[in-house]
């Protein structure tokens, strides 16, 4: 396996306040990695990073060996639509999706660059198997979907462009439990079969760390613990922040 | 009376050109801007100067008027469109008045007796308006088919998707920027082309109409209309006009301010967006890839007439 996304000792300030402190960390080819923390943890901050809508004070990013964002002077990050193209799919926190679309124009969106109109209407069919509830709504406007649905409409939307990495930003948020089951079920399913590497952020520690190979522990923009996400279930610390028991 | 209405059509035209390059900026991408005034002060000096400066042919300042305006948009367009909603409006609202200004003090007394245009040894004045509205109104339909075309494509999608929302255009691989500022750009030359129209009309050009009264106007027909959707901004367009030469219409000139109609501006603006915030004739309907849309109609009509198979 190689590493898809590596991320070394990236800091971020808004102002006077350090949102990341060195926050290292790397995503492995056809892992699910994924990131948890508390509120204000910085974690929404590490997501903004990697996909290029805040600048770096300190570190480098790097996507499939290429640097795409440093902290150097004579280079900028690259600008989020261009990551998009390189592979790098984000499903923004609070889903994001274009409310007065129906669900294949979302989709068809997208696919925005991909120039192929064949390969765009079997990628969408392709969607409506995974999802068969979006199937179902193709001609609905997006906005009378329920969240649930919106959040794996927003997923399939990512999905479409055929990304080597798909970043999800608190995919279970405002969801009821069950819902947050089946999108997880989803994101295992698109990770073993689509072979599209997940890298997800979420306060649902628990549900993160089963459906996950490997986690990272944020907090107050340091990382804590980085471990294989099954040894992290056993975690006293982790038990006890963030499972609650 | 009959002329009366014709004048009145004449310059529901020229706004409606101007309505067409509001609704690419703000009902099509979503930027509150309210610097239209500006672009048309700079396409009514580009016809004047080209005109009766250089001498030149009418026909040869529509594409000049609209490049300088467009010009002129793009460099406002690119340090302003990184400001959002409000500060956006009060950042463009500023640049409209230093553009009137520049004007104001470069030209205090305007410019007169410009030029009649003309086609084929045919003379446009102000006389003869029928022709005038012919003239206009065949400009309106051009860039009625044009920018119809235009939200149907690519472009147009992307340009909607950024409307509706940034973060997501981004992540979807859509450069943000760059639609803004072209779709700034192009409601400017649009702009700048009412602006052509109006000197070839009037003759003359004043400074002190480009006012930011003019901009609200225009925005009011947007809003009116119907954000996005060009024939309804082309009626809101109609109707503003209407209102604004109402009290001349009726005859009550004298009794009735001519500031009266900006009064019944904010009122049609407040009325609406209480009663029907979507326009008189709605938001645009996101049809990109209809297989109805102007041209396949367009090219089923004549297949159709040479008695090919026409496809559902």
């Amino acid at each position: 396996m190689s590493r898809l996304l590596s991320i070394d000792g990236i800091s971020v300030r808004y102002g006077a306040i350090e949102a990341l402190h060195q926050v290292s960390m790397s995503v492995e080819e056809g892992d699910i990695v994924a990131l948890i923390g508390a509120n204000g943890a910085g974690k929404s901050t590490l997501l903004k990073a990697i996909v290029g809508q805040v600048p770096l004070c300190e570190g480098s990013i790097s996507f499939r060996d290429e640097v795409v964002s440093t902290s150097e002077k004579h280079r900028k990050s690259l600008p989020t639509h261009m990551l998009a193209r390189m592979g790098i799919a984000l499903v923004p926190e609070g889903r994001h999706v274009f409310a007065d679309m129906t669900v294949e124009e979302n989709l068809d969106m997208g696919a925005f660059f991909v120039r192929d109109a064949s390969l765009v209407a079997r990628k969408k069919e392709e969607m409506f198997d995974f999802f068969p509830i979006l199937g179902a709504r193709r001609k609905q406007k997006t906005r009378s979907l329920s969240g649930g649905e919106q959040q794996m409409m927003a997923i399939a939307r990512a999905l479409m462009s055929s990304p080597h990495m798909l970043l999800l930003d608190e995919p279970g948020l405002g969801l009821a439990p069950l819902v947050v089951q089946d999108i997880f079920q989803k994101i295992k399913l698109i990770n073993s079969e689509d072979k599209v590497t997940v890298f997800l952020v979420e306060q649902n520690a628990r549900m993160a760390l089963r459906s996950s190979d490997r986690g990272y522990c944020l907090e107050n923009g340091r990382i804590v613990l980085s471990d294989a996400s099954s040894a992290l279930l056993e975690n006293d610390r982790v038990r006890q922040a963030y499972l609650g028991e | 009376m009959l002329n009366f209405f014709q004048l009145i059509i004449i310059y529901a035209g020229i706004y409606a050109l101007m309505a067409i390059g509001q609704n690419c900026i703000t009902g099509n991408t979503g930027m509150l801007s309210l610097c239209h005034a500006g672009f048309f002060c700079i396409g009514s000096y580009a016809t004047a100067i080209i005109c009766k400066t250089f001498g030149l042919p009418f026909w040869f300042s529509l594409p000049v008027a609209a490049l300088a305006s467009g010009i002129v948009g793009f460099l406002i367009g690119v340090p302003t469109l990184r400001l959002k909603g409000d500060y956006l409006c009060i950042a463009t609202l500023g640049l409209g008045e230093i553009i009137r200004n520049i004007a104001t003090n470069v030209n205090p007394v305007g410019m007169m007796s410009v030029p009649r245009a003309q086609l084929f040894g045919y003379q446009f004045s102000s006389r003869n308006k029928f022709t005038f509205i012919l003239l206009i109104w065949f400009f309106v339909l051009i860039a009625y088919i044009l920018f119809r075309q235009l939200a149907h494509s690519r472009l147009g999608r992307a340009m909607v998707a950024v409307r509706e929302d940034e973060v997501a255009a981004a992540s979807n691989g859509i450069n943000v920027t760059k639609y803004k500022i072209g779709a700034f750009t192009l409601g400017a030359a649009v702009g700048g082309t009412a602006g052509c129209f109006a000197t070839a009309y009037t003759l003359t050009v004043q400074p002190s109409s480009f006012t930011f009264m003019v901009s609200v106007m225009v925005l009011c027909m947007v809003v009116l209309g119907g954000m996005g959707n060009l024939l309804g901004v082309i009626l809101g367009a109609f109707i503003i006009e209407f209102i604004s030469y109402f009290p001349q219409l009726v005859g009550l000139s004298s009794v009735i301010p001519a500031q009266a109609s900006q009064i019944i501006y904010g009122l049609v603006l407040v009325v609406m967006m209480i009663c029907r915030p979507q326009g008189i004739l709605g938001r645009d309907k996101y049809r990109y890839g209809d297989p109805r849309s102007t041209f396949s109609k367009l090219r089923d009509a004549v297949k159709s007439r040479k008695g090919g198979e026409v496809k559902a």
